[in-house]
């Protein structure tokens, strides 16, 4: 044993190959990342869990001003961003089959599909938050007249504010962990972990998606 | 191997002298030091707690003002007392210590699944520090609990507080996770789940909890932020809120919170009375599975912190009746302890006292929450100086207790050095007699009436806070010197430990002492259970 | 743990491949359940729109989680994982709903707060009587 530090995570390997890790051998690593991923992942559903209760319960008290206030909400900018994120999901899955067979130029393409999407997504929340600052339905901004739907927008605001956070990390994700390795060929069928954990985080940005959707532009 | 070659006194090659220097520590990976980083922040942040509550004790000793003359700074005081213990210490307490230096050890690992991830979240840990260091500016003074309306709506810095609440609440998710993975990826050939020491299964449980848990309390913080900075009324009354609403919210974690505080004492105390007894583990299943029940109960009980705060009868009868159910499991693991040492041959080394005050302590503690459980009782008695011993015999009495009993049994182990008994036993006596002294008068005020988060009271209960007084100071003075007694050991003392100094079987013990870097010069094959002590077939004696 | 069968091109991979062609019928899938929810919400349907929105809402995000997610080739503690953040959920909303609608109110939820308001200046009035 020598007094030299290993690194815990050794890079240096040839295209394609797993690292060398100080610790453990690849496929108990591959088993460790992909269980520490979902792990992570389930701490991010408790968090929007929290939301998503006070949402009901909030809504239970004021049902009509929460069914009032969701008019007010643009259907189409929704359901637009709807269809946009399902279909970064379908690309991010692809890029892991890519990766799967070592097609680092698929990683590429189906990756930097979904980031474009993730950014089509956050201009139309952009525009869509303009629109309610414009109106004065916006924090700090309030209107007086839309002073009493601020109950069911103070939970619009924070839940899909909270999403538009985690799109931007998962955004980040992608192109550090995804993009910028796939560019310089590093994955193959023995070794596309961060391709993998890369798209489990863009899924869970689309899964919480698919709950906001209606529950505020639907159902109210 | 160098390490073998030089067998000469002190000098063998261990993970505190291979890499020296300040440097090598705060940016090591290793998770015997990591352990040390958070030890002592986390005792910086006890004695800081302690001192606020010695405060507290001192102002109340007498009716009438006595050190503290407005009624903001002993709200001040009593919050920063509960933020630091809670958040700071105990919530870290065993797990992010011992935890860290333990669980690859015991179960044949080199390290921890994500060794980057554990220093990340210790220095996530200290951001969180600094965080609410720098809200000390305009100090807190809505309690721990952070109550809405009063918490969204004081001139305070919530906000920051809170703020630094999550980012702790962060690291200990982090934590959690890293131990999770461990224990299912990292575990030596052989050791299979049932030949774990219930160290670890009770490790597993709380890193659970910790991981599923905590984001609620995160969310429900940052959901405070949000009222503050821009008003939706969620928990306000006077704009449509509903202030239980953020009570339901913040107990849905912070009853989980006090099985991460105690199931790793109970971890702790079921390694050290096998040890201490010569006498395998009574029923090491029924043990793991209540530590698995405990965490999975714990999570339906919350409102019991709730009984009056308006809540309706049908939800008060539901979580008054599910609170009795959650006190099983607990009681089976005492009576497992108690028969483990029944017939056994028992040895009074200090980890053995503290082990044995803990299980005298925690069932005071459950037993009276068993009276708070009582909807009837617990009208009378809730806010009183009841619920504050209460739960102080949990809290100090069990997870504070078992981290002092963890560092005393496993001392040997992490520095290599043996202490002195007779003085360990001299602060054990004093911290014992100290704590009982503070809070029995404690619970006889809360009987009469006494409320709790008071600045002052009538003359008719003074003399029962003198005596809680008196019993503080001694308390305080216990810590400090078991404390101080260990540190003093770890950096000057002189007597060299043996390996394993009480014939203990988990594998931790079967390594040097202190331990290599990598833990193990080779991984070992796990054949046997882990408490086979006395036993015909087993390796203990 | 990882060691499902792969579907060989002559390489190891290290887990199970899904071809391209399923997540291609699972995002249609996704796509009309879309259009389903909104047209459905078009209709009053009273309490029960709630409820038929979070249906179709879980039954897409059961395809997201099964098959973009690879959840439905991942062993038993990576299940039990993600039901666990469901569960609690579950319990959360649960609980919080044993609350409210069983406790006694003598009036609708906030209009003590509305009422409030306009009542104060109508007393002076009232007084001069």
């Amino acid at each position: 044993m020598s007094a030299v530090a290993h690194p815990i995570v050794d890079h240096n390997v040839p295209p394609g190959e797993p690292p060398h890790i100080h610790h453990m051998d690849t496929t108990t690593a591959y088993g460790a990342a992909k269980l520490g991923m979902w792990l992570f992942l389930g701490t991010e559903i408790l968090l929007f869990a929290v939301m998503f209760c006070s949402f009901a319960i909030m809504r239970y008290y004021h049902l009509g001003e929460f069914h009032d206030a969701s008019k007010h909400l643009n259907l189409w900018a929704g359901g637009f961003n709807t269809i946009v994120l399902l279909i970064s999901s379908f690309t991010a899955a692809v890029a892991v089959t890519k990766a799967q067979k070592g097609d680092n130029a698929g990683v590429v393409k189906n990756f930097g599909f979904s980031l474009v999407c993730g950014l089509i997504f956050l201009c139309v929340k952009g525009y869509e938050y303009s629109e309610k600052a414009r109106h004065g339905m916006f924090p700090f901004v309030w209107n007086s007249d839309f002073y009493h739907y601020k109950n069911f927008l103070g939970l619009y605001f924070c839940m899909s504010g909270l999403h538009a956070l985690h799109v931007i990390i998962g955004m980040a994700l992608l192109y550090w962990y995804g993009i910028r390795p796939a560019m310089r060929g590093r994955f193959s069928g023995k070794y596309y972990t961060p391709v993998e954990l890369g798209a489990l985080y863009w899924h869970l940005v689309d899964l919480i998606w698919i709950y906001l959707f209606p529950l505020l532009y639907l159902v109210g | 191997m160098a390490a073998h070659a030089s067998a000469a006194v002190n000098e063998e090659l261990n993970y505190l002298n291979w890499q020296k220097g300040i440097w090598s520590w705060l940016s090591s990976t290793d998770h015997k030091r990591i352990c040390f980083l958070y030890l002592f922040t986390i005792l910086i942040f006890f004695l800081a707690g302690g001192v606020a509550a010695l405060l507290v004790r001192t102002e109340l000793a007498f009716a009438g003002p006595q050190i503290i003359t407005d009624p903001h700074t002993y709200n001040v005081l009593f919050t920063m007392h509960g933020v630091f213990m809670i958040f700071l210490f105990v919530v870290p307490g065993i797990p992010a210590t011992l935890g860290n230096f333990l669980i690859p050890l015991m179960i044949g690992a080199k390290d921890v699944a994500f060794p980057r991830l554990n220093l990340f979240s210790y220095y996530v840990y200290v951001v969180g520090a600094l965080i609410g260091a720098v809200a000390m500016f305009n100090p807190v003074d809505t309690g721990w609990t952070f109550y809405a309306p009063y918490s969204t709506t004081t001139g305070t810095s919530v906000s920051l507080m809170v703020l630094a609440a999550f980012v702790l609440g962060f690291s200990s998710i982090l934590t959690g996770l890293n131990f999770i993975v461990t224990i299912h990826q990292l575990r030596a050939p052989g050791m299979t789940w049932m030949r774990l020491p219930v160290f670890i299964w009770a490790s597993y449980a709380t890193a659970v909890i910790q991981t599923v848990a905590t984001p609620v309390i995160g969310m429900t913080l940052l959901l405070i932020i949000a009222e503050r900075a821009f008003g939706a009324g969620i928990f306000d009354p006077s704009k449509g809120g509903d202030p239980v609403l953020m009570e339901h919210l913040f107990w849905f974690y912070s009853h989980p919170v006090v099985y991460i505080m105690v199931l790793p004492a109970f971890g702790v105390i079921g390694e050290i009375i096998p040890v201490f007894s010569r006498k395998p583990l009574f029923g090491y299943k029924m043990v793991v599975i209540s530590s698995m029940a405990i965490a999975a109960v714990g999570f339906i009980v919350w409102a019991h912190h709730m009984f009056v705060a308006g809540i309706s009868d049908f939800s008060a009868k539901f979580f008054s009746i599910v609170t009795f159910l959650v006190a099983i499991p607990t009681a089976i693991k005492v009576f497992n302890w108690v028969s483990t040492m029944y017939k056994g041959s028992i040895s009074f080394k200090t980890p053995m006292l503290y082990a044995m005050a803990f299980v005298f302590l925690f069932m005071v503690a459950g037993t009276t929450g068993i009276y708070l459980a009582m909807l009837g009782v617990d009208v009378y008695y809730h806010d009183t100086y009841f619920v504050v011993a209460h739960f102080h015999y949990t809290i100090q009495g069990g997870a504070v207790i078992g981290l002092i009993a963890a560092l005393h049994f496993w001392f040997p182990k992490m520095t290599g050095k043996m202490y002195n008994e007779t003085v360990s036993k001299f602060a054990f006596a004093a911290l014992f007699i100290g704590f009982n002294l503070t809070f029995i008068p404690q619970f006889i005020l809360g009987m009469e009436g006494m409320p709790r988060r008071y600045y002052d009271y009538p003359a008719q209960y003074q003399t029962l806070h003198t005596i809680s007084t008196i019993g503080a100071y001694l308390n305080g003075f216990g810590y400090s010197f078991a404390l101080i007694n260990l540190l003093w050991v770890a950096l000057f003392g002189k007597v060299k430990a043996p390996r394993n100094p009480y014939n203990s079987l988990s594998l931790e013990w079967q390594t040097q002492s202190p331990p290599l870097h990598e833990n193990f010069a080779e991984i070992p094959v796990v054949t046997e259970e882990p408490y086979s002590y006395g036993t015909p077939t087993g390796r203990g004696h | 743990m990882a060691h499902s069968q792969s579907h060989s091109h002559g390489h190891e991979e290290i887990g199970h491949v899904v071809p391209e062609s399923t997540f291609l019928k699972v995002l249609i899938a996704l796509l009309v359940l879309t259009v389903i929810t909104v047209l459905a919400a078009k209709v009053d349907m009273g309490k029960w729109n709630i409820v038929g929105a979070l249906v179709i809402a879980s039954i897409k995000a059961s395809l997201v989680i099964a098959i973009f997610m690879h959840g439905k080739y991942e062993n038993k503690i990576i299940w039990t994982y993600i039901l666990i953040p469901f569960i609690l959920l579950a319990i959360m909303i649960g609980g919080v709903f044993t609350d409210d609608p069983f406790r006694d109110h003598p009036q609708p939820f906030g209009a003590q707060a509305e009422q409030a308001a306009p009542a104060a200046p109508a007393a002076p009035a009232a007084a001069h009587h």
